[in-house]
């Protein structure tokens, strides 16, 4: 927190004090956090990190929050891991998935909760609100449950009902919306404008987003201090693929990088809501608002708040932008789950089935060294894939031999 | 029966505070012309120099956005509300 040194817009570089202010009173444009990263390059170091809690909180020089107002249920530093099997099935060398279903509410969606709570406590809030599409909605529910806030939680109606339990449980205000996620997003953004609550995701989002570029903090410490050549990432709002990409900018910048990042970045949206890909598709400058209708819920963001932002990365990057379709999805999770042994929301089917289809266009090549973003777990979207037991019989030998052949059983 | 035009925080200083004003007008383009008239400093914020909405200003017509119906050329008929939204916001 001591090296913040204010707000800025994006985009026409009018100056705010920090405060809980998220838009350009001038033209609309978004707020980000500006650094002395001076300061904070003679703060940081690779030891010190090493030392610091296996948590986002590891990264606290680079976190616009004082340390010591820190909600902390444990979120970040979760396993970056090879993935062989899955580089075999798509063609592919060298790829990593960084498995962030692994966090406390199972979403990367811990590592901005427990940024903006941990900010919306310093800025002497009472109460936590956000627009979720499920995974925030657990997150700030949890987070708040720990902090001591009262919660509000506005989530679509329509949402699956285990991230309806997974918020709920925790105790706090859980309201759904008959609309879907853009609705939410609005009368959230109306709301802000009435109660002194801290909505993550409106009035404390400056700071929220800037919980992402953990992702991109640890991947790099988990690869020895190094950058990969080409990440993908999933664009719902398009705030984590640009923070991803900042974060990877700024561990050069305050000198924990040896090499400057060459880093592309790609994007991956579900075809029921794809407004970046398809106006990356188009060559376009205009990112048109759509209705989603995919089952990937926790994407399905028709009018995304940053989304020029993302899109200019995967543009500067020369990275891709891929639209998979529902039927796609779900082989996503299955072909991660079945390679890898990790069992990813509809959110992660995307993901995969992104990088295939970058793959297969010749974006991501085999010479790349691949980090796969994985943001959140399976056993919240347990409805998009269906499973069921190999066989269901009688407990005997027999009944067992009855359904696999005992000549051919260990045959594969 | 004018129309309520609703006022985002962020722009209440032009309109001495208030987070509801009522006009009459057919389309978007017209209530926006009326809203600068009695309130001058909106046109400048909403919209760009090319006379375009700004790309992070969004404005909705009995709650859908008027980029899903004909923009600002959207019909807007008595009773209804017109909500000027900042875009930055969710995910």
């Amino acid at each position: 927190m001591a090296h913040v040194q204010g707000l800025r817009c994006r985009e026409c570089g009018r100056e705010y004090e920090i405060a809980p202010v998220y838009t350009c009173e001038w033209c609309f444009g978004p707020l980000e956090v500006t650094y002395d990263y001076d300061a904070v390059a003679a703060a940081v170091s690779r030891e010190q990190i090493a030392a610091g809690p296996a948590s986002i909180w590891r990264y606290a020089d680079l976190l616009p929050v004082d340390r010591g107002h820190a909600v902390d249920l444990g979120a970040g530093f979760t396993p970056l891991v090879r993935a062989d099997r899955l580089a075999a099935a798509l063609g592919l060398g060298e790829v990593w998935v960084k498995n962030d279903t692994l966090n406390p509410t199972n979403s990367f969606k811990d590592r901005v909760a427990s940024v903006a709570l941990s900010k919306a406590l310093e800025f002497g809030f009472k109460t936590a609100a956000c627009a979720s599409t499920g995974n925030l909605a657990n997150s700030v529910a949890a987070h708040a449950a720990r902090a001591g806030l009262r919660s509000f939680v506005f989530i679509p109606s329509n949402l699956e009902r285990a991230k309806v339990v997974t918020t709920a449980v925790y105790g706090g205000n859980v309201v759904a919306i008959e609309g879907n996620y853009d609705d939410v997003n609005r009368l959230c953004a109306e709301l802000a404008g009435t109660y002194r609550w801290a909505f993550v995701n409106v009035n404390v989002r400056p700071f929220y987003a800037e919980g992402s570029k953990t992702l991109a903090y640890e991947t790099a410490e988990q690869l020895g201090w190094e950058t990969p050549d080409h990440v993908v990432v999933p664009v719902a709002s398009g705030s984590l693929l640009t923070k991803i990409r900042k974060g990877f900018d700024e561990l050069h910048q305050v000198g924990l990088l040896d090499h400057a990042p060459n880093v592309r970045v790609s994007g991956a949206q579900a075809l029921g809501c794809s407004p970046v890909a398809t106006a990356w598709r188009e060559g376009s400058d205009t990112i048109r608002p759509v209705k989603p209708d995919t089952i990937a819920k926790s994407l399905a963001i028709g009018n995304p708040a940053d989304g020029y932002f993302a899109l200019d990365a995967v543009r500067q990057t020369e990275g891709g932008l891929a639209a998979v379709g529902d039927g796609e999805v779900v082989e996503g999770i299955r072909l991660l789950a079945r390679t890898e042994g990790i069992f990813a929301e509809t959110a992660g089917g995307v993901t995969v089935a992104s990088l295939k289809r970058l793959a297969e266009e010749g974006v991501v090549t085999p010479d790349e060294r691949v980090v796969l973003y994985i943001t959140g777990l399976g056993l919240k979207t347990l409805d998009a894939v269906e499973a069921e037991p190999t066989a269901t019989i009688r407990p005997t030998i027999d009944a067992f031999h009855e359904a696999f052949d005992p000549d051919h059983i260990d045959e594969e | 029966m004018p129309v309520t035009v609703r006022i985002p925080t962020q722009l209440r200083e032009l309109s001495g505070g208030a987070s509801e004003v009522e006009f009459e007008g057919r389309t978007v383009a017209e209530i926006l012309g009326v809203l600068e008239e009695r309130h001058p400093g909106f046109a400048e914020r909403l919209h760009d120099d090319t006379g375009e909405l700004r790309r992070f200003v969004n404005i909705f017509v009995a709650d859908e956005d008027i980029r899903f119906l004909q923009g600002l050329d959207t019909a807007v008929t008595d009773g209804q509300t017109v909500s000027i939204v900042p875009a930055v916001a969710g995910g």
